[in-house]
């Protein structure tokens, strides 16, 4: 470090003294919890002090998390259709019932309420589907983009764009691509082929909910793949190719379990991601054809609001089944983390 | 400089009191709108009129998507959040938030001799006086022809008395020859649907007055939707491509000649006039026929006064100047939307148009009215009449996409009618 003369140090420069000046209001303020900081700290000691630091978090966490979280509770065991706690009746467990009431529950057209066995049964199938490709399509990409290509950067900034825009944007763009007189029909027919009606058939609007969805997040998961693949020491690959290890050895010996800590990050977001899919696929196909593409979200949202009768107590109850889904995904997910953090 | 400091204090504080109190005095309503074509430009151009005259009312024309109105607005309205007045098509299903304006409004009896039938829509089950708005746009249901599409093919129009299967041969005849890709649309929309049903002799009703939405009629007509839909007559692009209750129409297509019978209503009059034009002869027919009758569904957008307003004798002044003959006149005149006021509709009212059709259409769906079923009506006028008709759409659409059999589609329409309106009375 060089050292300052004592010119320099007599006239600060113009950064130094900007510095001052923001650095008064904060001192003035510093000064004034001071007293009753340190009054707090002699009542409670030192070991409770982070507790009070937390506070502020902690309310608004409660406030807008917990909060809903029970009035949302409360709403499942409730019935009718006022808005008002006070104003709707009491039903216990009426609700989680009526969800719940199948002849089998293989088969949604035994249950009473079919449409959500098949939000369920649709969101299995988007989940699998769209959480394998996902990650499988990212590991390839941050693989490529890891390796010195011309026009690296503007690939990695091609590929997390997407991720960018907002879900209805998306949904829109591919939409305008998908219809009958889209640009994906429009090149199909000028090369002879049939135009196809993508959005009335269950498996198409399947595929391009699960292709349109990967499209948009891929980007994501690529970058925490690519950091991932980052960190993994060149040592080890100059190793193996002073060994002559094949790449295909590589990759699976030195490459894949060097990143799997990364990977099952990816694995268990993508997974709640996929769970809470509506608003790309809900502008996308409507949730249709029938309910082919309607997930378990579209169902709470269309139960709770879309119809005349607005199924507040059903919506919640059916928000509660989700809500328990995620818990436990996001409890696998911390296991994970603190599994990759231990080492 | 202290002197001149001074002035500035003295004039700033003068020119802020001044807007304070000018605030103070200003009454501010809001209305929640929504556009099928430009109703709200006209409505606005009234308002500016009215603001110009009552200088101490400020009105705010706040438009929303149509989808807001639908879902959005019940949930303000339930948490006592809503506007002062709203233009609304649920017309019964949100009655119990309608502000009685009989205190508030000149003339009460001006309102029932003008607007009385459309009253009773507003008003909750067993009430028989309340006055909480008026239309301002009664709609028809019923069917628009590609007209210049027919006579490119040959094929002559059926007359008045056709039955829907002779449409269905004609506008298969007209697609096949000219290769269009829709021969039918109707909108996705059980209200669309109900009137044919009627003609087909659906009662919707049992005899005690109780929602019957499954019978015979329904079924035949349902059936004839299905069938369609298997043979190519209509697009499973609109009722099968989406799921549940959402409304889907064919307005574009309509208007790019995609199809050459649209079964929609009169609400879509200036628009057409306005995307189509003269590109090609747009037709309004009569509704087509059953064994029962020749009906549409009658329905519209009422402008209604809610209980959320704290301004009520301001929303009963302005009601009185906008349900005015000579206000109306102009504003049903320039949207081209049929009168719901029964003196313009006796009198006629003066449209704003030169479109020949356009004002055939306006004809078309005019003189339908007197021809509307009863049980349309009645239909019309029941509470609960969305929840009957997102059932018909959302199940019958699972059906024509092949997840449910017709049969299987009847009994979760029936089931799901009793369990929302038991979910309702639940709530008391």
């Amino acid at each position: 470090m060089a050292h300052q003369s004592p010119a320099e140090i007599d006239n600060p420069t113009f950064g130094e003294r900007f510095n001052a000046v923001a650095a008064w209001p904060m001192r003035v303020l510093f000064g004034l919890l001071e007293t009753p900081f340190r009054a707090l700290q002699r009542i409670l000691g030192i070991g409770r002090m982070p507790y009070i630091f937390l506070l502020p978090n902690l309310a608004f966490f409660g406030i807008f998390v917990i909060v809903p979280l029970i009035i949302n509770f409360a709403f499942s065991v409730t019935g009718g259709d006022e808005l008002f706690l006070n104003e709707r009746p009491y039903v216990g467990g009426e609700q989680y019932s009526y969800l719940a009431d199948c002849g089998s529950y293989l088969d949604p057209q035994s249950c009473r309420e079919d449409r959500f066995w098949r939000g369920i049964y649709n969101t299995i199938t988007f989940v699998f589907f769209q959480v394998a490709f996902m990650v499988l399509f990212s590991l390839v990409t941050a693989l490529i983009l890891n390796r010195e290509i011309r026009g690296r950067g503007f690939f990695r900034a091609a590929f997390f764009f997407p991720v960018l825009l907002s879900p209805v944007v998306v949904a829109l763009i591919w939409k305008w691509i998908l219809l009958r007189d889209g640009v994906l029909n429009a090149g199909l027919t000028s090369i002879g082929f049939e135009r196809i009606l993508f959005f009335v058939d269950p498996t198409w609007s399947m595929f391009w909910a699960i292709f349109v969805s990967i499209w948009a997040h891929m980007g994501f998961y690529t970058l925490i793949l690519l950091a991932g693949l980052q960190a993994i020491p060149p040592d080890l690959y100059e190793a193996a190719e002073m060994d002559g290890t094949k790449r295909e050895r590589v990759f699976w010996r030195i490459t894949l379990p060097l990143l799997w800590p990364n990977l099952l990050v990816v694995i268990v977001l993508a997974l709640i991601k996929a769970v809470q899919i509506f608003d790309e696929v809900f502008v996308l196909t409507g949730g249709g054809p029938g309910t082919a593409t309607q997930f378990i979200v579209q169902y709470i949202y269309t139960t709770g609001f879309a119809n005349q009768v607005q199924n507040f107590g059903l919506a919640a109850a059916a928000s509660v089944v989700l809500g328990v889904v995620l818990f436990v995904l996001t409890l696998v997910q911390l296991a994970v983390t603190r599994r990759k953090e231990d080492g | 400089m202290i002197s001149r400091l001074n002035r500035l204090l003295v004039l700033g504080t003068a020119a802020m009191g001044l807007m304070v109190g000018t605030a103070l005095a200003e009454t501010e309503l809001r209305i929640t709108w929504y556009n099928d074509g430009n109703e709200g430009e006209v409505m606005r151009g009234i308002l500016d009129r009215y603001e110009a005259v009552n200088p101490d009312v400020k009105v705010t024309l706040d438009v929303v998507p149509y989808k807001a109105i639908l879902e959005s607005l019940p949930v303000q309205l339930a948490a006592g959040e809503g506007p002062d007045m709203a233009r609304v098509t649920d017309l019964g299903g949100l009655s119990e938030h309608y502000l009685d304006l009989r205190p508030h409004v000149s003339d009460p009896a001006y309102w029932e001799t003008n607007f009385g039938p459309f009253l009773k829509w507003l008003r909750q089950p067993g009430d028989d006086s309340a006055i909480s708005g008026f239309m301002t746009q009664l709609t028809v249901t019923g069917p628009y022809v590609n007209k210049t599409l027919f006579e490119q093919a040959g094929v002559e129009l059926p007359g008045d008395g056709a039955t829907w299967d002779d449409w269905a041969v004609a506008v298969r005849e007209v697609a096949d020859k000219l290769e269009i890709p829709i021969p039918m649309a109707w909108d996705r929309s059980g209200h669309r649907v109900s009137g044919p049903a009627i003609s087909m002799g659906a009662k919707m009703f049992d005899a005690d007055g109780n929602p019957a939405l499954v019978d015979d009629g329904l079924k035949t007509m349902a059936g004839k939707l299905y069938d369609w839909h298997q043979d190519g007559t209509m697009p499973k692009e609109l009722w099968g491509s989406v799921s549940g209750s959402q409304y889907l129409g064919a307005n574009e297509d309509f208007a790019n000649a995609q199809v050459a019978m649209y079964m929609s209503g009169s609400w879509q009059i200036p628009q057409f006039a306005d995307k189509i034009g003269d590109a090609f002869d747009w037709w309004a027919v009569p509704a087509p026929c059953g064994p029962a009758a020749c009906t549409g569904m009658p329905g519209g957008a009422a402008l209604v006064a809610l209980k959320t307003s704290e301004h009520p004798e301001e929303v009963g002044k302005l009601m009185d100047f906008l349900s005015s003959e000579e206000v109306l006149n102009e504003f049903y005149g320039k949207t081209l939307f049929i009168p719901g006021h029964l003196g313009l509709a006796a009198n006629g009212v003066e449209f704003h148009t030169d479109d020949p059709r356009a004002k055939h259409a306006l004809e078309t769906f005019a003189a339908a009215v007197p021809g509307i079923s009863p049980t349309a009506f009645d239909l019309q006028g029941y509470v609960y009449n969305r929840v009957m008709f997102n059932a018909l759409i959302s199940r019958l659409g699972e059906a024509i996409v092949g997840e449910l059999t017709l049969d299987e589609a009847y009994d979760r329409m029936t089931q799901d009618v009793e369990q929302q309106i038991a979910e309702k009375e639940r709530g008391g």
